[in-house]
């Protein structure tokens, strides 16, 4: 539905700049026909590399700080609880431009007060800033995951002789895993949207290389366009993938 | 000091939720081997007191005793106790992400340490018993509720128990399936285990039980043999309800 309302809405631009007086459309800076054109679609296309690994290398830190967080957040004590709780309420609370801007300009500071030479690159800034924020996120889906699982199966392997550690390994996370990995993997969507904001502080990605073709030739609908389309591909790819996967969880869900 | 010929005692036991104070000063004993069938309205407390035995409650002052060990009132330390008490439960709690067969030899293997071999074999024998050997490579969502339930009973008695626990075991099965889960627990009561059934089927307790517990309102108000319990009840509260439960 999604894919075939954008492509009748291009077709609409395109026809629509097509008939229009010269000057009102410029499709010209990304026709592949022309060296100009062609030139430009490859520099812009050359940012798929950078925001997929970007959005990769977060996603997999943000699984790994999310478990972390997560467990921790169920213990029966309030004290153990309680610092899961915090970095959760925390981290929710701050927008992601402004922990973007402060891991990347703010974080070096404390280093080397700390006297740590560690500079942190755009890539590296992006990737932590986005796992951190999209950790707590993921730590409240493996929190709704593990604890959707009903207080029965919890019991029954209690009466069959198995200790806390061996009721999550062997009876809870496998079931929980099942509801835990779509929306897991839904959060990557989210993941490889806000790797946008990685082009403010000089990732060369897809939208910094697009800001960079629209102050050279300053198209920016045409320009802004094809980013559109970019992420849109990008994000349909990955959401057919979601949904292949919860049709095969699906299948295997047999309770 | 500890009565070998004591499966369980309550002592004075009182428990709480909040401030419902469901079970009320309970004095109980049941001897090893006895069966017995505990009944009474909804909200009596037959569940919890159950649930205290094996530890999935805690009750909040008196003494539980099980094969002669105290059951700890902190329930993160109440373990030990419950891995010689069976329980089947009303809603089966199999573990749907595993085979019937899986299900089976879990705790054997993992709680127990016997190899697979050990396990798998026990298990073979418990299925036969329970008479479905055919389903053991079937997923608990692949059978009937009255299978499911037959499953439970193994998996418990893999464990080898020497108490056993069924907390209104075919409530909620269709009623052309309660037959074959009796049968199955009647047969296990011609054995030695200790049993405490908390169920309505009447019938199945004329047939099972050694004695029978009328519960109300967090008390035991009245004991005694099937043949007195159901021909010569003492209280009015006991007459009203086996009026009304057997009035159908």
């Amino acid at each position: 539905m999604k894919t075939k309302t954008f492509i009748a809405i291009t077709l609409l631009l395109v026809a629509s700049g097509c008939s229009s007086p010269p000057g009102t459309w410029g499709w010209y800076v990304i026709d592949p026909s022309t060296q100009n054109g062609w030139n430009n679609i490859k520099f812009l296309l050359s940012g798929f590399s950078a925001t997929i690994r970007l959005s990769v290398l977060a996603a997999f830190l943000s699984i790994l700080i999310g478990l972390v967080v997560a467990l921790p957040g169920m213990s029966l004590n309030r004290w153990v609880r309680l610092p899961s709780r915090v970095y959760i309420e925390f981290v929710r609370a701050i927008p992601l431009l402004p922990m973007l801007f402060w891991v990347f300009y703010g974080l070096p500071v404390i280093l080397k007060s700390l006297g740590l030479n560690i500079p942190i690159d755009p890539f590296w800034g992006a990737a932590i800033t986005l796992a951190i924020s999209d950790s707590a996120f993921t730590a409240e889906i493996y929190r709704g995951g593990i604890q959707s699982i009903e207080k029965g199966q919890t019991e029954a392997a209690k009466t069959v002789g198995l200790n806390y550690m061996q009721t999550m390994r062997y009876v809870i996370l496998p079931q929980a895993l099942r509801r835990i990995l779509p929306p897991l993997a839904n959060q990557f969507i989210y993941i490889v949207k806000m790797s946008a904001f990685a082009s403010v502080i000089g990732m060369q990605e897809l939208t910094r290389r697009a800001n960079e073709v629209v102050v050279s030739e300053y198209r920016p609908l045409e320009i802004y366009s094809l980013l559109i389309l970019e992420y849109l591909v990008l994000v349909l790819i990955i959401s057919s993938a979601v949904r292949w996967l919860e049709r095969k969880m699906g299948a295997d869900q047999r309770s | 000091m500890a009565d070998t010929s004591l499966a369980v005692q309550f002592k004075n036991v009182d428990k709480w939720f909040d401030d419902f104070h469901v079970l009320k000063n309970i004095d109980l004993k049941v001897l090893t081997g006895e069966k017995i069938v505990i009944c009474g309205p909804s909200g009596s407390g037959k569940s919890t007191l159950v649930r205290c035995i094996n530890s999935l409650e805690q009750h909040n002052s008196g003494n539980i005793m099980v094969q002669g060990k105290e059951v700890n009132k902190n329930l993160s330390k109440g373990t030990e106790v419950s891995s010689e008490v069976g329980m089947v439960f009303q809603q089966f709690n199999l573990f749907p992400h595993l085979t019937v067969k899986e299900n089976l030899i879990l705790g054997p293997m993992k709680a127990r340490g016997l190899t697979r071999k050990e396990a798998d074999d026990r298990a073979m024998k418990l299925l036969e018993r329970v008479k479905i050997p055919e389903q053991v490579n079937k997923y608990p969502s692949q059978l009937s509720g009255g299978q499911q339930q037959r499953v439970a009973i193994a998996r418990s008695l893999c464990m080898e128990p020497k108490i056993m626990l069924f907390d209104e075991p075919t409530s909620a099965l269709d009623p052309e399936m309660i037959a074959e889960v009796l049968d199955v627990i009647i047969d296990l009561a011609q054995e030695g285990i200790t049993m405490v059934v908390v169920t309505h089927e009447m019938g199945f307790a004329k047939k099972a039980a050694d004695r029978m517990i009328f519960m109300d309102e967090g008390r035991i108000v009245e004991t005694g043999t099937p043949d007195d319990f159901f021909n010569n009840p003492q209280t009015e509260r006991c007459k009203l309800f086996l009026k009304q439960i057997l009035q159908h």
